[in-house]
């Protein structure tokens, strides 16, 4: 296969990750990873290095829609960053002495989990209650909605912290953005109304990215020849599923697609299993 | 008491406003880079074997080191301009906390100055304690 073949068809592809993982709310690095690796062959450490840039492109271009529409919480965000990039940082460097075999199981099962959270029921109401540590930090806010404002209060900041500091080792170990843990974080332990969860979720995965982006540039994780294809075709997805998702209901797509990403993520299980990574 | 409380908030979607552009003006700048570059790469070597990338070898040196990646983008080598943009779009994100940080420090919230301080502090520590210049 000649580079241009090569380029080419790791645009298209790159393009449809963007797009089921604009669709499906799991990002679009999370899509590259088994794409690259089980499709293209690529060894999973500069998958994991394009999937970060994946990451980073599909945050920031995301985030600057959502910021427009004033849903996400900056300060929560900004406060929860400490621990996600605390723990991007430990889990880029743990990543030098896992085995790539156990990376690709811990992978798979990041994803299933993924899959799993993007069908669950979601948090819709907001807290009236909320803990004294969270009016300490500023942390409770109010949303607009097209009923007007809604303003919630958040409580278990320290659990929340906690689960974050974990979705920043994910991010940093297998250069995924963990969005799925970081709102599993804010709905589930902060009760976040979920409009709130799932944007400031998105304009967190960025940062945490790039506090581990620059360790993986340094040890060689990035190609040129892969991050090329990858980044423009993972945006322009992005940016056709974000048109998509204002004309379209995906819930029945999300189905099917969650359905497909589970398959996937057995296989990066099965073939991390039998040691073929 | 009303009207500083609106300007205050008129400021703070203002700023928001702002950050949301400098995010959007870095992912473009950074792909449209990336594709300078690759375009370029194309260019000159398309008609190559596709590297052996079942191998992990790691990247040479010239694409790993700011040194290397702005040295190899005043000599026009494609790679480098892929690599350039691939910084660009790294560093966004960050400029983003930059931004976040003045925004910070003008409404005189101080305990939010600190926490911004302490995750630029984490970010730019992981990008110069493990960076070979």
């Amino acid at each position: 296969m000649s580079i241009l073949t090569f380029t080419l068809i790791l645009i298209l592809g790159a393009y449809l990750a963007g797009l089921v993982g604009s669709l499906t709310g799991l990002g679009g690095g999370v899509v590259v990873i088994p794409l690259l690796t089980l499709v293209f062959h690529v060894d999973i450490r500069y998958a994991i290095g394009a999937a970060l840039l994946a990451s980073i492109a599909n945050s920031s271009g995301a985030a600057s829609a959502y910021i427009k529409e004033g849903i996400t919480n900056i300060r929560l965000g900004m406060f929860l960053e400490i621990a996600t990039t605390v723990g991007a940082v430990i889990g880029a460097l743990i990543a030098i002495y896992t085995p790539t075999n156990t990376i690709a199981i811990l992978f798979g099962t990041v994803l299933l989990f993924s899959a799993a959270m993007t069908l669950r029921k979601k948090n819709q109401e907001a807290l009236t209650e909320g803990s004294r540590l969270s009016a300490i930090l500023k942390l409770n806010s109010s949303y607009p909605t097209q009923t007007g404002t809604i303003e919630y209060k958040l409580k278990n900041v320290g659990a929340g912290f906690s689960i974050m500091t974990v979705a920043g080792v994910m991010s940093g170990l297998l250069g995924i953005g963990s969005g799925a843990l970081k709102v599993l974080a804010m709905d589930t332990a902060m009760k976040i109304p979920f409009k709130v969860s799932t944007t400031t979720s998105n304009f967190m995965i960025g940062v945490t990215a790039a506090a581990s982006a620059v360790v993986y540039l340094q040890r060689g994780y990035m190609d040129p020849g892969i991050a090329f294809p990858v980044v423009l075709g993972v945006l322009g997805g992005a940016f056709t599923g974000a048109k998509l998702l204002t004309k379209i209901n995906p819930s029945t797509l999300r189905i099917i697609f969650c359905i497909a990403i589970t398959f996937v993520a057995l296989e990066m299980i099965y073939n991390g299993y039998h040691h073929k990574f | 008491m009303k009207n500083i409380i609106s300007t205050h908030l008129i400021q703070d979607r203002d700023v928001e406003k702002i950050v949301g552009k400098l995010l959007r003006f870095g992912v473009i700048t950074a792909s449209l880079v990336v594709l300078l570059g690759g375009i370029l790469f194309l260019v000159q070597s398309g008609a190559q074997g596709r590297p052996d990338y079942h191998i992990f070898k790691g990247e040479e040196n010239d694409f790993i080191t700011f040194d290397g990646i702005f040295m190899g983008l005043f000599t026009f080598k494609p790679m480098a301009i892929i690599q350039f943009g691939v910084l660009l779009l790294i560093i966004t994100p960050i400029m983003r906390i930059v931004f976040s940080l003045f925004s910070f420090i003008l409404e005189k919230d101080k305990l939010y100055v600190v926490i911004t301080l302490i995750v630029l502090a984490i970010i730019l520590g992981s990008t110069f304690g493990g960076l070979k210049i």
